[in-house]
């Protein structure tokens, strides 16, 4: 056990003695990986069969999957969640923005491309937002 | 785990102490990883918000398919997977090193060490043959009426739409030879290369249409900029963090830890990896997987 710390440190944290923790974390993260690849081979293996809504729907699901692997890599291998209750918060409060930052930007990004498909609002938009891609006159430059 | 037996009225804000009762160097090193966690999320959000504004993208289903040693096979998705696991598994070595660390025991220490960056080491090279097969990689495109074989670089997006096929047909009449030599030089390796240089126009044409290529027309420029710029900032950090283990490594051979008393420098090494290991997840989310 280590005996000297930094000067600041009120009290040192006990650590545990045995690596089952670490293993058990690694064996989740395995498992959502290889989730997360399952199910995105099924997207291709389905891909042009399957509704907008269900992909869009998987992909949100897989993207849920990583942020679970988000959580079990800080807390537990970079021992985030051993940490004061208010220095876990300086980490995860200022991370919240991510949340609108997402939002906001995939939507002004869709908005970007409903413009120029309408030619800035001036004509409908014949462009299907969901279609596998065919040859449209984006092709001609 | 930690089971911090802190009294309940222990004045934090008082001065004196740490108010989150970890080290300077320990805060400080969070602090930047949250700095460089906004970097990434700005590359990557941008790069979902380009990604969103155009009608075709680069299905990331075709484009990495490749795998060593693999010749043409079409293995989607697998070796991402094998450079996923390898950062998991370097970043489980990297934690038992700072589990070593707390038990005070060096052996261990430079023995985990050592694993880590090797896993470091194999996933750059990893990411160095990624980058060699995208960028060397052969695919005809249809460019100003014209047929072209390219890779995918900064400048070079072979993976928009499929090119109608009568324009490809017409394309052949008009194309030069020494273009129809490098699109009969994609279709094989080996023997058919030096046939392509031999052939005649005539027959270069007919092999070209023997073959059924998939002809496609340049995608948006912004794929190969996003695409090296995120993962080569991804893979820098990693090469640095490489470095920093390395000298980590070193140090605790010196017995420089020993002398201090604790192994901390080796658990902030550790956040530093960690990061490098999180932010390649999300890469691999954003670039492969969805």
């Amino acid at each position: 056990m280590s005996s000297h710390t930094s000067p600041e440190i009120t009290h040192a944290p006990e650590h545990a003695s045995g690596t089952g923790r670490i293993w058990k974390t690694f064996w989740v993260l395995s498992a959502l990986t290889i989730v997360e690849l399952a199910l995105g081979y099924f997207l291709y293996w389905k891909h042009g069969h399957l509704s907008y809504g269900f992909t869009l729907s998987t992909k949100l699901l897989i993207a849920a999957l990583t942020l679970a692997k988000a959580y079990y890599i800080v807390s537990i291998f970079m021992h985030l969640g051993d940490e004061i209750r208010n220095m876990i918060m300086t980490i995860i409060v200022p991370l919240m923005l991510f949340i609108w930052f997402i939002a906001a930007f995939l939507w002004d990004g869709n908005s970007w491309k409903v413009l120029r498909n309408t030619d800035a609002g001036s004509r409908a938009d014949h462009t299907e937002q969901h279609q596998p891609a065919v040859i449209d006159k984006d092709a001609k430059k | 785990m930690s089971t911090t037996a802190i009294p309940t009225n222990t004045k934090w804000w008082n001065g004196g102490r740490s108010p989150f009762n970890i080290s300077y160097g320990k805060v400080m090193m969070w602090y930047f990883l949250m700095s460089d966690a906004f970097t990434f999320g700005a590359f990557l959000i941008s790069y979902g918000t380009i990604r969103f504004s155009v009608n075709h993208w680069a299905d990331p289903n075709h484009v990495f398919n490749a795998f060593p040693f693999a010749g043409h096979a079409n293995l989607p998705l697998a070796f991402v997977s094998l450079m996923t696991f390898i950062l998991i598994f370097s970043s489980v070595t990297m934690v038992l090193a700072v589990h070593e660390g707390h038990k005070m025991n060096r052996k261990g220490v430079e023995k985990y060490m050592v694993l880590t960056i090797f896993g470091g080491l194999a996933f750059l090279g990893c990411q160095a043959w990624e980058w060699t097969h995208m960028i060397t990689g052969d695919h005809t495109v249809l460019v100003d009426g014209v047929l072209k074989t390219m890779g995918t670089t900064v400048t070079n997006n072979p993976w928009g739409v499929a090119a109608d096929p009568n324009a490809v047909a017409a394309a052949l009449q008009t194309t030069p030879d020494a273009n129809l030599a490098s699109v009969v030089h994609s279709l094989g390796h080996g023997a058919d290369a030096h046939a392509g240089a031999a052939m005649g126009r005539a027959e270069m044409i007919s092999t070209i249409q023997a073959a059924n290529l998939q002809v496609t027309t340049p995608g948006p420029i912004a794929f190969g900029g996003y695409f090296f710029g995120i993962t080569g900032f991804h893979g820098f950090h990693v090469f640095s963090g490489v470095i920093i283990n390395l000298v980590m490594l070193i140090k605790t051979r010196l017995g420089h830890f020993d002398e201090r008393g604790h192994y901390e420098m080796i658990e902030k090494a550790g956040l530093y990896w960690h990061f490098v290991d999180l932010v390649w997840v999300f890469v691999f989310l954003c670039f492969y997987l969805v």
